[in-house]
């Protein structure tokens, strides 16, 4: 890439209009049309959702979401206003935060703990069971539901007894692989000399823990969170098996998937409320990109 | 949507974010002090287990054994009759169209497909972006999809493939171009001859922005000498790519391809919102979802243990992989 554009650059006036000069021009314009175009074909379909969003109905039914971008503007609130007020995406929108945070945090926590004895201590199986996590990165968990539900159902966590509790549960359980597998590997990067050191200081575990590796893997833990809390804000399968059935728990996914049967045609009201349900995503991933770019490059083993 | 109902509420989202961290510090802390009451000896043989231990109960309880007890409910029926094989028979019988086959016929339409299209744009739009100076924005608006779900995108392509009847203005996108260059609008979701492709199109798209940031980071990860060598030897900018970028990439195309693979045969939201597996576009986590409501867990399992089953390449190939990272270390 810089030779060539060195090429450009370099040569003297009476090289330019030369056939290679025109050449290189040609293939560079080439290629910002190829890149730009890809990104607009790209977008195209958020920004339909977008502008659709924000279409009067009549304008809806009528005539394409691209029409609203020429003059006359005739933009407005009433889909999401009227969305919000006959469905119970409100509520949803609460329960998504109520599901996501703690099936984050608990997570995260324990992933820390488990990630820094698989790093920094020797047991017995130690490398049997970190194998196995990897294994478990695969599994569908579809394989899991119907076990499960079961439990649940002998235990008495259903939502009704215990609201979000089981989602609690399950999410710790089938984000705990990825969790420890993406922070050992950042554990076990920090340089011998740190803990030996601090043993030599008389530090407990705790303290190098807390006081040492916690601080240190901030980039890492951050990523993590910010990929687990996406992901379970995102999901579908899990929230629809296990609190699906009562619509009072259940996250935007699922009422969002619900009002596709309910409204049927009424379009222009799912795009309100589709469009909804990525703000807080959306607000995520514009703003901390970096980390959740680290999080995917750490961790591609995943499934 | 009633704030104060919400509102009340919030008590237990602050007690939940501010007491799970502290009773779980409170465990380490705790169990770190009981070991210190233990002799020296033992200390280190101990302490590791209460590191562990709760991530392993989790790990255990909510995958190891659901998992096997999946295997063990595929033998029973609805009204908990032990029955042998005979679920697998009604999923696995009746080849080609009968049980489980339109399903497993359109996870494999799924897992060549959107692998290969991932894959493929993945790979050129990774090569495109690096030679351009405004490469990040245009990177993290091709990644957006990614931060979305899939029930949202499975929602803005039902909107893209809407369907008007001929000779009515067009509001879904694609049938708008198609009636620029004069052709008819077609259905695209509710047509079984394109009905799985149309799907598959929407997967590709919000999972092209995945395969483009690692393999891009892949891409930068390539010596620039060794670039500069082969175009000072005069090779073209293709061949460059074919001989020299292709191989180089080959070991994070093939970890970014095991991940579709797994993504592609457990495929459902995109399927699930966009046509409920009508028009020949079933897969198999759909069809055991329905078998989950019915209730037919049995059957549900059965299906279940089926996608395992053509997960398990997958996931030694991967245990492979990491073991031959590990041995590099």
């Amino acid at each position: 890439m810089t030779i060539a554009s060195e090429q450009v650059a370099t040569p003297a006036a009476e090289r330019r209009f030369s056939p290679e000069w025109i050449g290189q021009v040609f293939s560079k314009i080439l290629l910002h049309a190829a890149v730009i175009g890809i990104t607009l074909v790209w977008i195209v379909p958020t920004l339909g959702l977008l502008v659709s969003s924000f279409r009067p109905l009549e304008d809806f039914a009528s005539s394409g979401w691209w029409t609203a971008l020429s003059p006359p503007f005739k933009f407005t609130f009433d889909n999401y206003q009227q969305v919000l007020d006959s469905s119970n995406l409100g509520n949803s929108f609460f329960n998504s935060f109520m599901i996501t945070i703690p099936a984050t945090v608990i997570p995260v926590t324990i992933a820390a703990f488990a990630a820094y004895a698989f790093s920094w201590m020797k047991f017995w199986g130690r490398d049997f069971f970190f194998l196995a996590l990897v294994g478990l990165l695969a599994v569908p968990l579809q394989a899991t539901f119907v076990p499960i539900l079961k439990l649940f159902l002998q235990l008495g966590l259903t939502p009704e007894n215990v609201g979000f509790v089981g989602l609690w549960l399950v999410h710790t359980g089938y984000g705990l692989p990825f969790a420890i597998y993406l922070l050992a590997n950042f554990f076990r990067a920090l340089p011998t000399d740190l803990f030996e050191s601090a043993e030599i200081d008389g530090a407990g575990t705790l303290t190098v823990f807390f006081r040492i590796v916690l601080p240190l893997s901030v980039p890492a833990i951050a990523s993590l969170i910010i990929f687990q809390f996406l992901w379970i804000w995102n999901d579908y399968l899990v929230a629809l098996v296990y609190v699906g059935g009562t619509p009072e728990f259940a996250p935007l996914t699922v009422t969002l998937a619900n009002l596709v049967g309910s409204l049927g045609q009424g379009y222009q009201l799912l795009t309100a409320a589709a469009f909804f349900s990525m703000i807080v995503p959306l607000i995520v991933f514009f703003s901390l990109q970096r980390y959740f770019v680290r999080g995917i490059l750490a961790g591609s083993v995943k499934g | 949507m009633d704030l104060s109902q919400l509102l009340a509420d919030v008590p237990t989202l602050v007690a939940v974010i501010i007491g799970v961290p502290a009773v779980l510090a409170a465990y380490i802390v705790g169990g770190e002090y009981l070991v210190r009451l233990l002799p020296d000896k033992l200390r280190p043989s101990v302490r590791p287990w209460i590191w562990v231990g709760p991530a392993l109960a989790f790990v255990a309880a909510f995958l190891v054994y659901p998992v096997f007890g999946t295997a063990y409910r595929s033998l029973f029926d609805k009204q908990d009759n032990f029955v042998g094989l005979s679920n697998y028979a009604v999923q696995l019988g009746g080849f080609p169209s009968g049980g489980a086959w339109i399903a497993i016929r359109n996870n494999l339409y799924w897992l060549v497909f959107f692998t290969l299209l991932v894959l493929i744009f993945g790979l050129l739009f990774a090569v495109l972006t690096d030679r351009v100076p405004y490469e990040s924005p245009i990177k993290s608006l091709i990644f957006m999809p990614m931060a979305i779900s899939f029930v949202a995108i499975a929602l803005i392509w039902k909107f893209m493939y809407s369907y008007q009847p001929p000779g009515e203005p067009q509001t879904g996108t694609i049938n708008a171009v198609l009636s620029v260059f004069h052709q008819d609008p077609r259905l695209w979701v509710q047509d079984p001859n394109v009905a799985n492709q149309a799907l598959i199109v929407a997967g590709v798209w919000g999972f092209v922005g995945f395969a483009l940031v690692i393999l891009s980071a892949a891409l930068k990860g390539i010596p620039g000498d060794l670039l500069e060598a082969a175009r000072v030897d005069g090779a073209g900018e293709l061949t460059i790519f074919r001989r020299v970028i292709f191989p180089l990439m080959m070991p994070t195309i093939v970890v970014v391809g095991t991940t579709l693979v797994i993504f592609a045969l457990k495929a459902f939201d995109i399927v699930y919102v966009m046509t409920n597996g009508n028009y020949d576009t079933d897969v198999l986590a759909n069809r055991m979802y329905k078998l989950i409501t019915i209730p037919d867990t049995g059957n549900a399992a059965a299906v279940a243990v089926v996608l395992v089953v053509a997960v398990i390449p997958v996931l030694i190939f991967n245990l492979r992989q990491f073991r031959a990272v590990e041995a590099r270390r």
